[in-house]
């Protein structure tokens, strides 16, 4: 097993505001790692950092092979990155962002690179429209091709789907999953609980704090969570007599139904014995990623809160 | 391994023409900002404004009087508009701004012209702005001439060949230094390259970093003197373009002479076009968007227009607006355009003021290279 990426003990603050801390992630190559937490928690700068657009306070490791940061530069040539917000160029067309992304890197036979991206995006009718004018879907298709036109081994792709319809999601992780395939690595911020669930690992951070990581079922199993779920007309009004409860460490409605977890059993059953009556029907169930998140969100910043 | 790299300047080259040659607001403004400023100015100066207000303090109540007065509202410069009864009410008008011109004859005028001992009447002109007065001050030469061709006969007849019959003295209160319109528009040059080209590179680079297009292009291997090089080279041509039409409009509309000095001309602008950009770029290293960087540039043009010897004369300014001044790069290029335009300087003659461009050149470039971050910190 080869690690693409392999770093520990990064740290970064932006005056004295602490962004980042002491954060570790590996990754195996040709993994796909699915990067997670609420907005703020510091994703964007551990992407940016890792692809040496942000100088790391501290922190080291290998990346590709190459020491991490001080071979920044050319781990930065062989990572592509695709930026939360489209960065491309609005007022040139797409065949000219190509173009350009080619030339800055020095590639031999752009033009044929441009044509075949073009191409393979199906985009070749349209190469002369300018980027500006394409829908959201489109965009991200175009930014994801210009960020792998020099081939890179790593992809950090910073919530590459937000905002982007049901169907080009598919198709969309549909790629990532070839590229994956062809020895790509691929590290990528999400807020999609279903895409968490479409990639190799996951690592998630919270107020820069890694606080889980390993594959979805690790996840789960290690949060060591119960949870029960009650289905039934209008479940989900148990949530303000179940919530806070002794034992029940988190309520959370699931569409009709209601899942309410805990990590002990015996106190948890207690909790919800008072609601086992009709029209309820309760089962116990495998906790989802969403309800993991939520728990160990909420211990996060309840250690925040105490620790304060 | 990753030293300067020819053909990745050429593809921010190349990209920043395409973006260029897109937008046309910018085109516009290429062409438009001199072309509207030079005629603004131009015309301002070239004008020759007429029936300016005047009074008139007449001491001495001979005919002779009568038919001056009368000359000068002929004249169509001079809008006799008060008759003063005293010194004190001619300066009281002219220093509320009241009248442009006040003229008196003396008591004792007619005596004097009679007896051809040096008669002599008073003209002082508000040359505050030397534009507005310059024609009419002009014609004033030609009064004595013709003034009292008809009065004069006989005995006072001027015989032909002798001297005028008496003389206009002219002061020039407020600015003894009257700027030409030649000094203007050449100056002007320096001025409109400034004001776009220094604008122009500071929103350029700064928009790439408010649209987040700098992160794209700061995660690929381009290196920051390509990017500046790249970014600020088709810039080099605007200027070019934008000098020749101010030279060529100053040529035709103006008549401005051109004395020679081409090669001072041509390396002063190329020095001045480059520190130009060079400080745009410094500007949008400082700058955290556009309008601030809009702000930045502003900021600059107002001691680049007031105190560059531009509008007021540089000998004529304080020590510490001069010490200012010096500093500034359009004091220095104004120098280089008026000495080869107008005086026909070369090289080895303006060359002070081509070294304080070409020092500005490197100063502001090894600045902005330092300050340009290859990371988003
Ligand atoms: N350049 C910056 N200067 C100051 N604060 C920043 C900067 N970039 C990010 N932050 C702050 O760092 C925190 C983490 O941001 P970010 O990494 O963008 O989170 P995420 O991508 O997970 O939403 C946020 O509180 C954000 O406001
Ligand atoms: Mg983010």
């Amino acid at each position: 097993m080869t690690l693409a990426i392999d770093v520990s003990g990064l740290d970064k603050s932006f005056g004295d505001k602490h962004v980042v801390k002491d954060v570790a992630i590996q990754v195996e190559q040709g993994h796909i790692c699915g990067f997670l937490g609420p907005n703020g928690s510091g994703k964007t700068t551990t992407l940016r950092m890792l692809c040496g657009l942000l100088t790391p306070d501290s922190g080291s490791g290998e990346v590709l092979g190459l020491d991490f940061p001080s071979r920044a530069e050319e781990i930065k040539r062989r990572t592509g990155y695709m930026t939360q917000r489209f960065s491309l160029y609005e007022d040139l067309t797409i065949e000219e962002n190509l173009t350009f992304v080619a030339r800055v890197y020095s590639l031999d036979r752009a033009r044929d690179r441009v044509d075949e991206s073009l191409e393979k995006l199906g985009l070749q009718h349209r190469r002369r429209q300018l980027a500006g004018q394409l829908s959201g879907g489109w965009k991200q298709r175009l930014a994801l091709a210009a960020s792998i036109l020099h081939e890179p081994r790593l992809l950090l792709l910073d919530e590459p789907t937000a905002g982007v319809d049901p169907q080009a999601r598919r198709d969309f992780w549909h790629e990532i999953h070839g590229l994956a395939d062809a020895g790509m690595t691929v590290l990528v911020s999400t807020h999609y609980m279903d895409e968490a669930e479409r990639c190799h690992e996951i690592a998630y951070i919270f107020n820069g704090e890694l606080i889980a990581r390993g594959t979805a079922e690790e996840v789960i199993a290690e949060s060591g969570l119960v949870t029960y779920e009650a289905v039934g007309p209008r479940a989900d009004r148990l949530a303000s007599e179940l919530a806070g409860a002794r034992g029940v460490a988190m309520v959370a409605p699931f569409g009709q139904a209601l899942h309410v977890s805990g990590t002990d059993r015996k106190a948890l059953e207690s909790a919800i014995a008072p609601h086992r009556r009709e029209p309820y029907r309760w089962a116990e169930v495998p906790p989802t990623l969403e309800d993991v998140f939520i728990r160990l969100m909420g211990r996060a910043q309840a250690e925040r809160t105490a620790a304060a | 391994m990753n030293g300067f790299s020819a053909s990745r300047v050429m593809a921010v080259l190349g990209k920043e023409f395409t973006q260029l040659l897109r937008d046309r607001l910018t085109y516009a403004m290429i062409l438009a900002i001199p072309i509207v400023q030079l005629l603004l100015f131009g015309y301002a100066i070239n004008s020759d404004p007429r029936h300016l207000p005047t009074a008139v303090l007449v001491q001495d109540q001979g005919t002779f009087s009568r038919s001056i007065v009368g000359a000068l509202q002929r004249s169509d410069y001079f809008d006799i508009v008060r008759d003063a009864r005293s010194p004190a009410e001619l300066r009281r008008l002219m220093e509320h701004g009241e009248i442009q011109f006040a003229v008196t004859i003396p008591g004792d005028f007619t005596r004097r012209l009679v007896r051809r001992d040096g008669a002599q009447i008073l003209v002082e002109a508000d040359a505050s702005d030397p534009a507005a007065t310059g024609g009419a001050v002009a014609a004033l030469a030609a009064l004595p001439a013709h003034a009292l061709m008809h009065d004069l006969k006989g005995a006072v007849a001027p015989s032909q060949g002798t001297a005028a019959p008496f003389e206009v003295v002219v002061h020039r209160r407020y600015n003894p230094e009257s700027i030409t319109a030649y000094n203007i528009v050449p100056g002007l040059l320096a001025i409109v390259l400034s004001m776009t080209l220094v604008m122009m590179t500071a929103l350029g680079v700064t928009r790439e970093v408010e649209r987040g297009t700098m992160e794209t292009l700061l995660s690929t291997p381009v290196r920051p003197l390509e990017v500046m090089v790249g970014k600020l080279t088709p810039y080099v041509l605007v200027g070019l373009i934008q000098a020749g039409v101010i030279i060529g409009m100053a040529g035709l509309l103006f008549d401005v002479p051109m004395e020679g000095g081409w090669l001072a001309l041509g390396l002063g602008l190329f020095l001045f076009i480059v520190g130009s950009l060079s400080l745009g770029f410094l500007i949008s290293t400082v700058a955290r968007n556009q309008l601030q960087a809009m702000q930045m540039a502003f900021f600059y043009m107002l001691p680049s227009i007031l105190l560059s010897g531009f509008l007021f004369p540089f000998s004529g300014m304080p020590e510490w607006a001069r010490a200012i001044g010096t500093a500034i790069p359009v004091t220095h290029m104004l120098r280089v355009v008026r000495g080869s335009m107008l005086k026909g300087l070369d090289v080895a003659e303006s060359l002070p003021s081509l070294a304080a461009l070409g020092i500005f050149v490197i100063v502001i470039a090894s600045v902005a290279m330092a300050r340009y971050r290859t990371t988003l910190d």
